[in-house]
């Protein structure tokens, strides 16, 4: 992976610095809360519900064991002993005090990491597919481009005070993990006619208050010109960008009032004007990265031992069934381990279960390691004849869940138990959901299905795209969840359908029962997946098992 | 015609901690949303708001909660409010375990 060079080491020192400078003078009183405040936001500083929250990068989820083990003595030091990984690939502490986040911010700097624009009107870290580097179905890995995009973008004077936010998310597969038509850019790479790498460049995408899948602004971008195409986007947004409506200022609404075909041809021009000024240095630059990219010096080794003790052992095989996905080396495997063990806090992993993965990353995943937007940790690479002993310690640690892309691995953003902009609770609907079907043996019956859930309507839980999506809101002084179906986010991105009016919080598992119910009784057979039923039948199964009372009125 | 005025506290956070605090009778922060001063009348609660946003170097963010009168002090009325004054549901961490 990409190592700090000696200018990034002191770029991020000067502001761990700086920080600690502008932190003593909030202190004694230097600074009022007013001035104080974006210089903390810039740092990923924000004040919650009941404590003070940091916001660590983890560039296109990447982590190196160092980094793993120093974000557990993080957590075992200065927070209450665990970290919670989030949808953008972040992690998040939920208790620092304010005078320890200076020592925080440094130790982040000795291991390569830090919180700069995890916040603001600023291009965000970047995103990438979790299987990126080790996916069978994978065209190029897609980090070093991401890690471009990071360099250029950190601190990038043009772009430091845009209209709103800005995500950027990017894959080397077809099959989009990336959930890059709900970003703000997303890249997708494909290939020309004659074979060779590019991007399908998607723009305007997005969920929260005002959900939209994004538009293809073209169908295929050569490699070489992403950076200057991706700074035209920005400029143009820049811009056009509406700062008189901070809920209509993202990139998706400028789009929206813009019109695709105006907006590419902005961008078009744009892209022509400046395409000349890119000398050719980027791409010196991007070929360094990718030399840092390189892939593991993979084994070669028999994996007769991993199909025996597959077949002899049904929990091992139940987890291989469930948390193993295809490498581009047979002999391996990417392992997904699940942050979602029955009745615990999605994406949440103790100081010693992040010291244990470091430590199996060593031992058996070159040590290597991803943090997905769904909220697990992978070991990208993993020789097969290493997983009996691989999952053996990952169930001593409580890590050995076999619940990946099952009912119970749910994204839940920290709702009201911890965010200052949260309606409604999320994390406790997402116990109680993962207990329930654990309780009742179903959920490898009920198969591939994705349960999001947000706690407000900014949609930091993907609700929108999740095949189940849950919203809670706040109705007149009580916390109550609107249901969304059919919503996806991967290649064939959609939007889901609201059900109807939302329901209580005593009654939203019972809802999702009745959902999943109904989706057992009219499946076509055990392999037609929740989705595929979804898009058979339409909403009118499902709401008539939502709201029977309403079918019964209807037919009085 | 103004509805009645609904009782409230001053509550802030914790310039260093972060930690939900609240205004009490005695002019001191408590952490404890029972020992806040429950202010029935709208203009004290503004001459009360004042006094709180202005001790900078103490608190941040201070402003009035709903709340109502309870047997041992005043008592949350939105939920949001009560998860403030009790911590995250999740695990027993915050007031629900440092105060108790």
């Amino acid at each position: 992976m990409y190592d700090y060079s000696d200018f990034d080491d002191a770029f991020v020192r000067a502001r761990v610095a700086q920080f600690a400078g502008q932190v003593a003078r909030r202190l004694d009183g230097s600074l009022t809360e007013e001035e104080f405040r974006p210089l903390r936001l810039m740092n990923g500083l924000y004040l919650q519900l009941h404590a003070y929250m940091l916001r660590v990068a983890i560039p296109y989820g990447t982590l190196n064991p160092r980094q793993m083990r120093q974000l557990g003595l993080i957590a075992d030091r200065w927070d209450k002993g665990y970290g919670h990984f989030t949808t953008r690939q972040n992690i998040q502490f939920n208790w620092p005090k304010l005078e320890d986040v200076p020592a925080i911010l440094s130790a982040l700097a000795d291991v390569g990491m830090h919180a700069i624009q995890t916040s603001g009107n600023c291009v965000r870290n970047v995103t990438a597919d979790h299987f990126a580097g080790a996916a069978a179905d994978e065209i190029e890995d897609p980090r070093p481009v991401a890690e471009l995009l990071r360099q250029w973008s950190t601190d990038h004077p043009e772009f430091q005070f845009l209209p709103r936010k800005f995500k950027i998310a990017i894959t080397g597969s077809p099959n989009d993990r990336a959930v890059t038509r709900a970003h703000d850019i997303g890249l997708r790479m494909v290939r020309d006619a004659a074979g060779m790498p590019g991007f399908e460049v998607i723009v305007g995408g997005g969920l929260g208050r005002t959900p939209m899948i994004g538009h293809k602004v073209r169908d295929f971008l050569p490699k070489a010109d992403l950076l200057p195409y991706v700074e035209a986007i920005l400029s143009v947004y820049n811009m056009l960008g509406r700062r008189d409506n901070k809920y209509k200022a993202r990139i998706k609404i400028t789009v929206h009032e813009t019109g695709v075909e105006e907006m590419t041809r902005l961008i078009e021009d744009r892209f022509a004007q400046i395409r000349p000024q890119f000398g050719g240095h980027d791409q010196a630059l991007l070929a360094e990265i990718e030399a840092a990219f390189a892939p593991p010096a993979f084994r070669d080794a028999p994996t007769d031992a991993y199909d025996a003790f597959r077949a002899a052992d049904p929990v091992f095989r139940a987890w291989a069934d469930t948390n193993l996905a295809l490498h581009r080396n047979p002999q391996y495997a990417i392992v997904t381990v699940s942050l979602k063990a029955h009745g615990e806090t999605p994406g949440d992993a103790t100081g010693d279960q992040m010291r244990l993965l470091a430590d199996l990353a060593e031992r058996y995943g070159h040590s290597e390691l991803r943090i997905s937007h769904e909220q697990n940790v992978i070991l990208p690479h993993v020789h097969k004849s290493d997983l009996p002993a691989l999952h053996a310690a990952l169930v001593q640690a409580g890590l050995g869940t076999a619940n990946v892309g099952l009912i119970s691995d749910i994204i839940a953003c920290p709702g009201m138990d911890y965010c200052a902009l949260a309606t409604a609770r999320s994390i406790p609907v997402a116990q109680d959901i993962a207990r329930h079907f654990d309780a009742l043996k179903l959920e490898h019956d009920i198969g591939p299905l994705k349960i999001k859930i947000s706690g407000c309507i900014n949609a930091c839980g993907h609700h929108h795209v999740g095949h189940i999506g849950i919203l809670g809101l706040d109705r007149a002084g009580v916390e109550s969840y609107q249901i969304t179906l059919g919503g996806d986010g991967s290649e064939t991105a959609v939007i889901g359908e609201r059900a109807g009016p939302g329901f209580a919080y005593d009654q939203i598992l019972p809802a999702i029962g009745r959902i999943i119910t109904a989706y057992l009784a009219i499946r076509q057979s055990p392999h037609e997946t929740f989705l595929e039923t979804f898009r058979r039948t339409g909403m009118g199964p499902f709401k008539a098992a939502l709201y029977p009372e309403e079918g019964a009125q209807d037919a009085a | 015609m103004k509805g009645r005025f609904t009782p409230k506290v001053v509550t802030a956070n914790d310039l260093r901690l972060g930690d939900v605090v609240y205004l009490t009778p005695d002019d001191r922060w408590s952490r404890l949303h029972h020992e806040a001063e429950l202010i029935a009348d709208e203009a004290v609660a503004q001459l009360r708001l004042h006094f709180a946003a202005a001790q900078k170097l103490t608190v941040v963010g201070a402003y009035l909660a709903d709340a109502k009168a309870g047997p041992h002090g005043p008592e949350p009325v939105h939920f949001r409010e009560a998860f403030r004054a009790r911590g995250p549901s999740n695990y027993r961490h915050g007031k629900q375990a440092d105060l108790t």
